[in-house]
């Protein structure tokens, strides 16, 4: 029993021993700073985010196991921090539970019928598919109309299209049920599709 | 006069706001049997909701393209770097 305390300990010692503290600023300061920077699009906290995640991996250090590189180590702890963001700045925004709306939201569908009303009805946006993607003013328009979107609803796509992540983890992360996270895809696209067609066309 | 849906063949007929929930759902899950059929059923019957799935599914790849920018890297400011290799030398100083 001693002997594999002991062996352990040793083991941890040299796992330990993998990490390079003092090379982590030259190493991986700018990837990290880039990565996070994409994410919350705010230089100051993207810089704030690569250093908790310098200092908080320093406290953690005996947990590191080997099998992960530093990098890839590092990286899911900042990764963590960015979710604490886009849930914190939600919480702090709206309360607890609420999903955000888009200023000036108007009632797309009839309240009865739920058909779309007829000033809302979507109509072809005069660009082929396979254009539209190669189109920067197309894409242009998008980007400004989705900086309309509640800082929540951008998170869910940061973590859909960005991060490649499930449903489900999203929801946990986001502490989001699953019928809101759809009202926001929904929501979010409906009022996207109507941003793009007013201001394309 | 306000109109009633008497059937559910007129309620799915008139229920744009449920398919494109259900259009914005199929991009990711597979739909429960009789939401898909409840779809079909819909979309042979609504030009309109044609129209926004097809867009619906360009605007996904086109927010991934936005998302996911092959911008040049940029570099943090070396004064900061600085700053930061001292606070972790600090750091590992005290454990």
């Amino acid at each position: 029993m001693r002997d594999e305390t002991l062996t352990d300990k040793i083991t941890e010692q040299a796992k330990f021993d993998d990490l390079k503290p003092a090379r982590w600023v030259d190493d991986y300061a700018d990837n990290l700073y880039n990565f996070a920077l994409k994410r919350v699009n705010d230089e100051t906290l993207a810089q704030d985010l690569v250093q908790d995640t310098f200092l908080s991996a320093l406290e953690k250090a005996h947990h590191y196991r080997a099998e992960s590189s530093e990098r890839t180590w590092l990286t899911a702890i900042l990764k963590n921090k960015i979710v604490d963001t886009y849930r914190n700045r939600n919480n702090i925004l709206n309360g607890n539970s609420h999903i955000g709306s888009v200023e000036d939201e108007p009632e797309f569908f009839d309240p009865d019928l739920n058909n779309w009303k007829k000033e809302h009805w979507p109509a072809p946006f005069t660009v082929d598919n396979e254009d539209a993607l190669h189109n920067k003013e197309f894409m242009n328009v998008l980007r400004k109309c989705m900086t309309k979107l509640p800082s929540l609803w951008m998170a869910v796509f940061k973590l859909k299209h960005l991060d490649d992540e499930e449903t489900g983890f999203i929801c946990k992360k986001l502490r989001l049920t699953s019928a809101n996270y759809w009202v926001i895809i929904h929501r979010a696209k409906v009022n996207l599709r109507s941003c793009l067609q007013k201001n394309w066309m | 006069m306000k109109k009633e849906l008497k059937t559910e063949e007129e309620r799915i007929a008139y229920n744009c706001r449920k398919a494109t929930l259900l259009i914005e759902k199929k991009q990711e899950i597979e739909l429960t049997a009789r939401e898909k059929v409840e779809l079909q059923l819909h979309l042979a019957g609504c030009y309109i909701c044609r129209v926004y799935e097809q867009q619906s599914v360009l605007i996904n790849a086109m927010m991934r393209q936005i998302l996911k920018p092959q911008q040049d890297e940029v570099k943090l400011d070396d004064a900061f770097k600085e700053q930061l290799k001292e606070k972790i030398t600090a750091k590992m100083n005290k454990h």
